[in-house]
């Protein structure tokens, strides 16, 4: 059986000034039934394009090869109904900002009944019932009384919870979180990375969690892709790509964070910035950055090659990597 | 000696048509040349109000902020006293220090102390964007026209200007990514090892903080419940919030593990648990955190406020 999301030799463009604009080159992807998955990498570095494209958000104009299957279905060629069917019930997207998927004027019940009287053809009363359940499971304490209640009446750590809840509303297979928890305190992210956990062994929730954070992709994830310049560069187990990369910019995201214990030890940035799409070096695009560049590195784009236990790197290099401390 | 002293300061928010708000409520703290205090906390616990009065930009409801043993007077409609343009703040959204409409070269030589005059102000600007890693040909452009990492380089340059002997950095790199993360702390954690500057560095980001403050104090609600030299608060935190903050920090291991969560929510400031502030979501509450604990030193430069670490009294 294969996966329950499986992106295969992904490309999208989007429509330029002056011409089309490659954002992803050749993603390949998957998430199992009830797996965690961990997308990383920077802004800009396509992480937000795939979970775009897996959910038919792409901007009007947007070119795509390669194929997208949910649960065996091709997700590319779907049109607006076959697109309606697949949201909701089968894919659900949490969003950074919890305020983007609430309405502010709307009360919490209301949105959240809302989905499930289309979605799973439920009565107001059973909808009600199952809302309040919804909240107390996100653990909103006095569910009760938060459906009667605004947006704006949560702090944000509560609203991100509200907005989960509706992404359950219709019991989807496969959610996709795009750094659900990036502007939350770290006692509220635990709470979220917590629910999100147990949602997976409590209801077999598949989780695609995108975070340019590596701690939290350690904490959460089994499986993890690094993400640079529109391309998988890394992917593998999380705890061995994390303790022991392969792929020279996944050892300097690791370089870059704080490591703890020696105060005042700087940090090791990553010399300059990503690359703009559409400005790409040629070659290797982590090649103008990179410490290991070699000459064979500004020729050829190195394809993603078999690097230990069911790994994947996208360098020419194959041994693992120091990291610096 | 220390640079910047802030004492019993407290600021209250009064809206409209509601109930004032207390959200720093008695803080102190001090911060020496060449020396990095870290303050973190939650949203909302009172830290950039903190900032704020610090650097002068309100005033606390009461309290005191003295810069250079000289009280600190809020900033008016007035060009700022000369004393006290060495307090400096750099923020966390680069464009609350940057003018988008006025080349960068411009917006820095307003900062250039007025004794500096004739050509020595340009070269000045150019060895202040030497100083943030920028190349002087920046001095012609707008802000729209760097990245967000550049523009906070740009912001800090500002800052520098006067030459400042303290900086409040508030959230300083909490909107960029990882790369431009790196330079910017490496940038402000040279200007101290390197100037011997004063720094209050606030940030939701433990571990970033953790990695390059001497000294860190920890808010909850309005009110410092621990502060210590980072490396002991690290490895030894007595206070149990300080414990639930560092215990929700996600770290990298090998086997997924989760990070323990803490109990409950924030209360609203406006209104507050009384004794204890942290009580209601503390596992170790007892019942004599009905009443609020006093602040005891703990050692040098170190200090909590928990009824667990209070001296037992000698009847007992």
């Amino acid at each position: 059986m294969g996966a329950l999301l499986d992106i295969d030799r992904l490309a999208v463009a989007l429509p330029g000034p002056r011409g089309p604009l490659p954002i992803l080159h050749d993603v390949s992807l998957t998430v199992g039934e009830g797996e965690l998955v961990g997308i990383a990498g920077e802004s800009g570095c396509g992480k937000s394009m795939t979970a775009q494209t897996v959910l038919g958000l792409l901007p009007p104009g947007a070119k795509t090869t390669g194929s997208a299957r949910f649960d065996g279905r091709e997700l590319l060629t779907l049109d607006r109904k076959g697109w309606q069917r697949v949201r909701g019930r089968g894919i659900a997207m949490v969003f950074q900002d919890p305020t983007a998927a609430l309405h502010p004027m709307l009360t919490v019940g209301t949105q959240l009944t809302e989905h499930m009287r289309i979605h799973l053809g439920m009565n107001r009363k059973a909808a009600q019932r199952r809302a309040v359940d919804l909240l107390d499971q996100v653990r909103l304490p006095d569910p009760e009384r938060a459906l009667r209640a605004y947006p704006h009446q949560f702090s944000g750590g509560m609203r991100q919870r509200v907005a989960i809840a509706g992404a359950l509303a219709a019991q989807p297979r496969l959610l996709i979180a795009d750094e659900p928890t990036t502007a939350l305190d770290v006692t509220v992210q635990a709470g979220i990375l917590a629910l999100l956990d147990r949602l997976r062994r409590d209801t077999g929730l598949a989780v695609a969690f995108i975070t340019h954070d590596l701690g939290v992709l350690s904490a959460l994830t089994a499986r993890s892709y690094v993400f640079y310049a529109g391309r998988v560069v890394e992917a593998g187990p999380t705890g061995a790509l994390l303790t022991g990369p392969r792929h020279p910019y996944t050892a300097a995201l690791l370089g870059a964070r704080p490591h703890g214990g020696q105060t005042g030890v700087a940090l090791t940035p990553i010399p300059g910035s990503p690359p703009a799409p559409g400005e790409l070096p040629p070659g290797c695009a982590f090649s103008t950055r990179c410490a290991h560049v070699r000459d064979e590195c500004r020729t050829a784009v190195p394809p993603l090659h078999p690097a230990g236990p069911d790994r994947t790197s996208a360098c020419v290099i194959r041994t693992e990597l120091e990291v610096a401390a | 000696m220390t640079l910047l002293e802030i004492e019993a300061v407290h600021v209250e928010h009064k809206p409209r048509g509601r109930a004032p708000v207390r959200a720093v409520a008695g803080v102190d703290l001090a911060v020496a040349p060449g020396q990095i205090v870290g303050l973190v906390g939650e949203s909302g616990c009172g830290k950039s109000s903190l900032a704020r009065v610090a650097a002068g930009l309100t005033a606390p409801s009461a309290g005191q902020v003295r810069y250079a043993g000289r009280p600190v007077t809020p900033l008016g409609w007035r060009r700022r006293n000369a004393d006290e343009v060495g307090l400096q703040m750099v923020f966390q959204n680069p464009y609350a220090s940057l003018n988008p409409r006025r080349a960068v070269g411009e917006q820095l030589l307003d900062g250039v102390p007025a004794e500096v005059a004739g050509p020595a102000r340009r070269a000045r600007v150019a060895e202040l964007l030497d100083r943030v890693g920028m190349p002087a040909t920046a001095a012609a452009r707008y802000p729209h026209q760097f990245s967000g990492g550049q523009r906070q380089r740009l912001a800090i340059a500002r800052a520098l200007a006067p030459q400042p002997r303290v900086i409040i950095a508030d959230e300083p790199v909490t909107a960029l990514d990882a790369s431009s993360q790196a330079q910017v702390v490496n940038l402000l954690v040279g200007l101290v090892r390197e100037l011997g500057m004063g720094m209050l560095f606030i940030s939701h980001d433990l571990a970033l903080v953790h990695e390059i403050a001497d000294v860190t104090a920890v808010m909850y609600l309005g009110k410092i419940v621990e502060a210590a030299p980072t490396r002991r608060l690290w490895e030894q935190p007595l206070h149990p919030y300080t414990r639930a903050l560092i215990d929700a920090v996600p770290r990298i291991s090998a086997e997924p593990v989760l990070p323990a969560t803490l109990a409950g929510e924030v209360p609203d400031p406006a209104n507050a648990p009384s004794g204890c502030r942290f009580a209601p979501r503390c596992p170790h509450a007892f019942d004599r955190c009905a009443e609020a604990p006093p602040t005891v030193a703990t050692g040098p430069s170190a200090a909590v406020a928990c009824w667990l670490h209070q001296p037992q009294p000698a009847h007992l």
